[in-house]
């Protein structure tokens, strides 16, 4: 993993590199880097399996982190691959080409995050929620409890006599 | 007349053309096309999901999955809850074998914060995960051919999974769903002569399987029903990231145990349980070899297993457990294939992102959409069973 890291860091701008015992190594990319460093992975380096795109919202930092794990199945490794884009109009390279399954992945946080992947196939479409017209929802800056209020009758009695809060105050009164 | 039959043919003319992409262009208007919908309920051992099926005749032209009658925002209200609240919710992300979301989020808690887990613990967690496996393939091997009209093996199987059950019972005071596995180690003991009523149900297991034979896997209908149906190329297992019975069903050697070995995997001796057809008949032998493994790494388990020993490491209040900011993966083999978390810490009390990633995500979606073009309707719901279905994972 060494040799690749390096030969990576002559080739490309990776920074923030975190070695570990217990998981995958994770590096930092530019989002415009990706392409170029993922297929060049794929096809010179045997990392032929996306294991999973995912994303982590740092709305302190107005960023939101996609993470693309890949795997080399012959020599049993794991690549995470993290990119920053800004949180207003999120937008980031479709990686359908590479993994034709990748479009399921970006379906979905376009739904739930409301990243967009243009021209990736059937991103538009609804893949969990129907009709759903509000702020993605996986966002943090989603009010949940907003949310239910305005749309479920809320129910009475429960502003009174929380438990979670009364043994809040009795067992941990400085937090 | 006789011999018109006998040189039938399918009219290719009926189909539609294909595009780029190979995506049929359906033209409804032409009434040439009907559009089905199979589920979402149950079609046969999975769990609710819809189908849209584009049909010509009775062969599939498109196929499309929806999913969502079961989300419940399972991964939003992690982020809301502290490491140890998780554990009742993700438990029901697969309801089946909850166990390996219990060990995934503990593994995965313990991972980046820093904790090692006494040996006794390890042995115990491999044993909870083995029979939640053999749970699971009692219920799926014989419950699959009910898809195809043979319900008598399913009913009968859950008799068998209801043995394991009543182990389980024991073991963690659960039937389903076990909270057993938490941070640090797990929650109790074996009871004093466990080993020898599990060892009993494992006899009557290992009976049963040889009625499962006699009656699925030697039978001319099963077998005319499932050979050459749904073949997966072997070009598809990476393309879409197919993993277990699948994939191995494939010819492909891929089993999380033995490929990133956890827990004292890798002291088992066991092998790759592998088909080459790659259709529903030999994912369908895959996971009934798999029974056998299963079996056999119980019982070397329980001869392995240390007597006593310590089962749960020290950890901090785990209501006040602030786990340093870091990211990683935890991966293990679930009865359908590679089960895998995702997890962020942000050094606060709560987990800033877990994400799961299963075998149904690609298995339900893409490939299944794949594979179901062309397919006959009536084997619709074979194709879908055999590759282990389960939305929960997907929509989590």
């Amino acid at each position: 993993m060494n040799e690749l890291i390096n030969h990576l860091k002559e080739r490309f701008p990776i920074y923030d590199v975190v070695e570990s015992t217990t998981g995958p190594t994770f590096v930092s990319l530019d989002a415009a880097k990706l392409i170029p460093m993922i297929t060049s992975l794929k096809t010179n380096h045997g990392f032929k399996i996306l294991v999973i795109l995912s994303t982590v919202d740092w709305i302190e930092d107005g960023k939101f982190q996609l993470t693309y794990i890949i795997n080399n199945p012959d020599e049993k490794t794991d690549l995470g691959i993290r990119i920053f884009i800004d949180r207003e109009n999120a937008s980031m390279e479709s990686i359908h080409k590479l993994w034709v399954f990748a479009a399921t992945f970006q379906r979905e946080i376009k739904e739930m995050y409301g990243i967009d992947f243009p021209g990736s196939p059937g991103v538009d479409d609804q893949f969990l929620l129907e009709g759903w017209d509000e702020m993605p929802p996986m966002r943090r800056d989603f009010d949940t409890k907003k949310y239910s209020e305005d749309t479920f009758f809320p129910r009475p009695g429960r502003e009174t006599n929380d438990p979670a809060e009364y043994m809040k105050q009795k067992l941990y009164p400085d937090e | 007349m006789s011999n018109n039959i006998l040189n039938w043919k399918n009219n290719r003319d009926m189909f539609p053309e294909a595009d780029e992409d190979g995506k049929p262009i359906v033209d409804l208007e032409s009434q040439k096309y009907v559009k089905v919908w199979q589920g979402p309920n149950h079609p046969g051992v999975t769990g609710n999901m819809s189908l849209e099926l584009t049909i010509s005749g009775d062969e599939v032209m498109e196929a499309k999955t929806h999913v969502g009658y079961l989300h419940r925002g399972f991964e939003k209200l992690f982020e809301r809850r502290r490491y140890i609240q998780c554990f009742p919710t993700c438990i029901r992300m697969c309801v089946p074998e909850p166990d390996i979301n219990e060990y995934n989020l503990a593994r995965g808690t313990e991972v980046l914060g820093g904790i090692e887990v006494p040996e006794m613990a390890n042995w115990i967690r491999m044993l909870v995960l083995e029979m939640a496996r053999l749970q699971v393939l009692l219920r799926m091997v014989p419950g699959q051919a009910g898809t195809m009209g043979l319900g008598l093996a399913g009913t009968w199987g859950l008799y068998y999974r209801e043995l394991i059950l009543d182990r389980f019972e024991e073991l963690t005071g659960g039937r389903i769903y076990h909270m057993f596995i938490l941070p640090g180690g797990v929650r109790g003991l074996l009871p004093d002569g466990f080993k020898d009523r599990l060892e009993e149900n494992l006899v009557k297991v290992e009976a049963f399987m040889k009625d499962v034979d006699r009656l699925i896997y030697t039978n001319a209908v099963f077998k005319k029903r499932t050979k050459g149906i749904g073949v997966i190329p072997a070009d598809w297992v990476d393309e879409y990231g197919i993993m277990g019975p699948v994939a191995r069903a494939a010819g492909f050697e891929r089993d999380v145990r033995k490929d990133y070995p956890y827990l004292y995997y890798d002291q088992l001796d066991f092998g790759y349980n592998i088909a080459h057809n790659s259709d529903v008949f030999d994912r369908f032998i895959v996971r009934r070899h798999d029974v056998d493994t299963t079996v056999d790494l119980i019982r070397q388990i329980l001869n392995k297993m240390p007597k006593k020993g310590d089962i749960k490491a020290e950890t901090p209040n785990v209501l006040h457990w602030k786990i340093p900011k870091g990211e990683t993966i935890i991966r293990c083999e679930s009865s359908r294939g590679e089960y895998l978390f995702y997890m962020v810490a942000d050094g606060s009390i709560y987990p800033r992102r877990i994400n799961l990633r299963g075998p149904s995500y690609t298995h339900a979606v893409a490939v299944l959409e794949k594979l179901l073009i062309n397919a006959n309707i009536s084997d619709v719901s074979a194709i879908m069973v055999s590759l282990a279905t389960c939305p929960p994972e997907i929509e989590r």
